[in-house]
């Protein structure tokens, strides 16, 4: 228990120097979002407007550093993310809060899904090394390392088209209202299909090639052979002995891309101009958006640290080797 | 002999396929007895582990058993042959009758799963109708015969010191009161002391439960002092086969002489420690002949042409079940 305790403790600690960090990488970007404003509107702005911009932005006034420092911290406590410059006026959790349903229904699904299905064949394979199976393992390989966003250009090239039933882009039709009847919800399905396989399938990948090797592993180990010699069924020598003591290095390696869920399919949004938080992050870094670059890189930060803290939960439940008595 | 448990007649296992083979065991034949403590012994190398893989067919990929016959006698049955069981059978046999302690005292245990699961599991294998609670009573009392205390069911593998977790392989080994129990190097890994412990608890175990032993081992000091009779392997086959007194007074093949001239005797005179000079013989390539011809001191020219076949020696005329193969000991001619 013990334990558990020093382990948030050290996450609290890194969550403050991630979020203090976060505070002060905007601030040694050169430009600012008025001068971004001014351009965009090719200098026909009166300098009234320009300084009513500052003023609205908070840009006015002529705070230490620290005193920002300690307004930025104080503003995080109350969830106070500030105003997003380029969806002005809306509130940063507001954009936040409509592009994360988007990438953690897509990006999330198929992360678990690929990890689930991807362990159960590898799992399969491996033990039954040496079949036929083994012929995908070189397959597997191959697409493991084939980029994400590469593999959804691909399919955008070849599936995508005026008549085909795969959307290019978006996660709905235009012309719908987002509402939770069939019509919208087939729609949703439909835009999902794409981006959904191309993330399955070359994650999926990854998972097979590493879980097979580890069965292969395994199942000359010394227990496994007892567990034959013992006489329990194949099922159960495979499952409760093999697979496992074989899923262990996958379990860390699973958590750590749930905290990659937010971040880590960036171009995958681009490329099939997903309205997720890769999407915004990419617009926002357009944009020169401080505030909402901040926000995105806040949950990524935070994603990945939940993340670390449930793979340590993880394993210390499936592996009693890690859990240290007194 | 009526009272064979275990018969293992012209077994033979490669490693490998075709002409790449590798033959780890040939031609072996040998017999436990109701009740006894079989020690098989040699170097690293003679097959005494492939064996004991073999007649369980535990046989890790690539080796595979290319002839022969084990043969199991159960109490008051016709013999089956383990080697043509069908799997589901096989499962059935498997721990209820021979039961296996395996060589890595550290590692034979499920690192994940508690002493109780490991040691009910395998009940609940042979006899799904058992409850629970009967099954975890026979748990607690597998423990208390191999003297560890209850309250270990509840610990995890690596809580446990390697002698106490050897003691749980031989308790679970117990578990389905086998009529064999195969001990392939079981306190290799452990000190002295507690080699010595556990060895003595298994010499009580077998009296009061009557199994037999195949004890496998390169120490043939231990073997000298805990089992009946003595095999001893050399490249695959069997030299020599006989009551482990007989053996350790007057061994007829060179190869016994050297082991038994390799380690320190426990009573009576000093003697000086020879070794056998050379090492164990590569199974690609074996030497034609006697496999130990190149290694022994009393090597005649016969020795590398003719391969000695194992029969009881013409010149120690004593009980049938004293073999050896050898030249210096050719086999009695019994007017064939």
């Amino acid at each position: 228990m013990s334990y558990l305790l020093k382990r948030i403790a050290f996450y609290l600690f890194t969550a403050w120097a991630a979020i203090t960090i976060n505070f002060f990488i905007p601030r040694v970007i050169p430009g600012d979002p008025v001068q971004a404003l001014i351009t965009r509107s090719r200098g026909q702005m009166t300098s009234e407007a320009v300084q009513s911009l500052y003023v609205l932005f908070g840009l006015d006034k002529d705070a230490s550093l620290v005193e920002q420092y300690v307004d930025y911290l104080g503003q995080l406590l109350r969830g106070d993310l500030g105003l997003s410059f380029a969806h002005f006026p809306s509130p940063v959790t507001q954009v936040l809060g409509d592009g994360l349903p988007w990438t953690l229904g897509l990006v999330g699904i198929t992360t678990v899904l690929g990890f689930l299905i991807g362990t159960a064949l590898g799992t399969g394979i491996g033990w039954r090394r040496g079949s036929w199976a083994d012929a995908l393992i070189p397959v597997t390989t191959f697409v493991s390392s084939i980029p994400y966003f590469w593999l959804g250009l691909i399919a955008i090239a070849l599936l995508t088209g005026p008549d085909s039933f795969f959307p290019a882009s978006g996660a709905y039709d235009n012309g719908l209202v987002p509402n939770p009847d069939l019509e919208f919800i087939g729609s949703v399905v439909r835009h999902g299909i794409l981006p959904a396989f191309t993330i399955l399938i070359s994650s999926m990948a990854g998972w097979i090639l590493s879980m097979r090797n580890m069965m292969v592993t395994v199942a000359s180990e010394d227990y496994v052979t007892v567990a034959h010699a013992k006489g329990l069924s194949d099922r159960r020598v495979m499952v409760s002995y093999a697979a496992r003591n074989a899923l262990l290095p996958n379990v860390s390696g699973f958590a750590l891309s749930l905290g990659f869920i937010v971040g880590g399919t960036l171009l995958v949004e681009i490329v099939f101009s997903y309205p997720g938080l890769g999407l915004q992050l990419y617009q926002a870094v357009g944009a020169k958006d401080y505030p909402l670059m901040q926000g995105i890189f806040l949950i990524i930060t935070l994603s990945v640290l939940l993340a670390n803290f449930l793979a340590d939960v993880a394993y210390l439940a499936l592996d009693p080797r890690t859990r240290r008595e007194g | 002999m009526t009272d064979a448990v275990l018969e293992i007649r012209g077994l033979n296992v490669d490693y490998g396929l075709g002409d790449d083979a590798v033959h780890a065991i040939r031609d072996v034949d040998l017999t436990l007895h109701r009740g006894e403590v079989l020690g098989l012994a040699g170097e690293s190398g003679s097959g005494k582990s492939t064996l004991a893989y073999g007649l369980t067919r535990l046989l890790p990929p690539p080796g595979v058993i290319t002839g022969g016959e084990v043969l199991y006698h159960p109490d008051g049955g016709d013999p089956v042959d383990v080697l043509r069981m069908d799997h589901a059978t096989l499962r059935k046999f498997r721990w209820a009758e021979t039961a296996i302690v395996f060589q890595g005292a550290m590692n034979s245990l499920n690192p994940v799963h508690r002493i109780s699961t490991q040691l009910t599991d395998v009940i609940k294998a042979h006899d799904p109708r058992s409850t629970s609670a009967s099954r975890l009573a026979r748990a607690r009392e597998l423990l208390h015969l191999v003297g560890i205390s209850a309250d270990r069911l509840d610990s995890y593998p690596h809580q446990l010191s390697g002698g106490m977790r050897q003691r749980v392989m031989i308790g679970m080994a117990l578990a389905l009161e086998p009529k064999v129990v195969i001990m392939d190097e079981p306190t290799t890994a452990l000190d002295v002391v507690v080699q010595r412990q556990i060895l003595r608890q298994l010499v009580e175990l077998r009296e009061r439960l009557g199994f037999s032993v195949v004890f496998i081992t390169h120490d043939l000091s231990l073997l000298v002092e805990f089992s009946d009779r003595i095999a001893i392997m050399y490249g695959g086959r069997i030299v020599e086969e006989a009551a482990s007194a007989d053996l350790y007074r007057d061994p007829l093949h060179p190869y016994s002489h050297g082991l038994l001239n390799s380690f320190p005797a426990l009573r009576g005179p000093k003697r000086e420690l020879t070794g056998i000079p050379g090492s164990p013989p590569d199974l690609r390539a074996m030497p034609a002949g006697c496999a130990f011809h190149p290694r022994c001191p009393h090597a005649m020219e016969r020795c590398g042409v003719e391969v000695p076949v194992l029969g009881v020696p013409g010149d120690r005329p004593g009980p049938a079940d004293r073999t050896v193969a050898c030249w210096l000991h050719p086999v009695q001619d019994n007017g064939l």
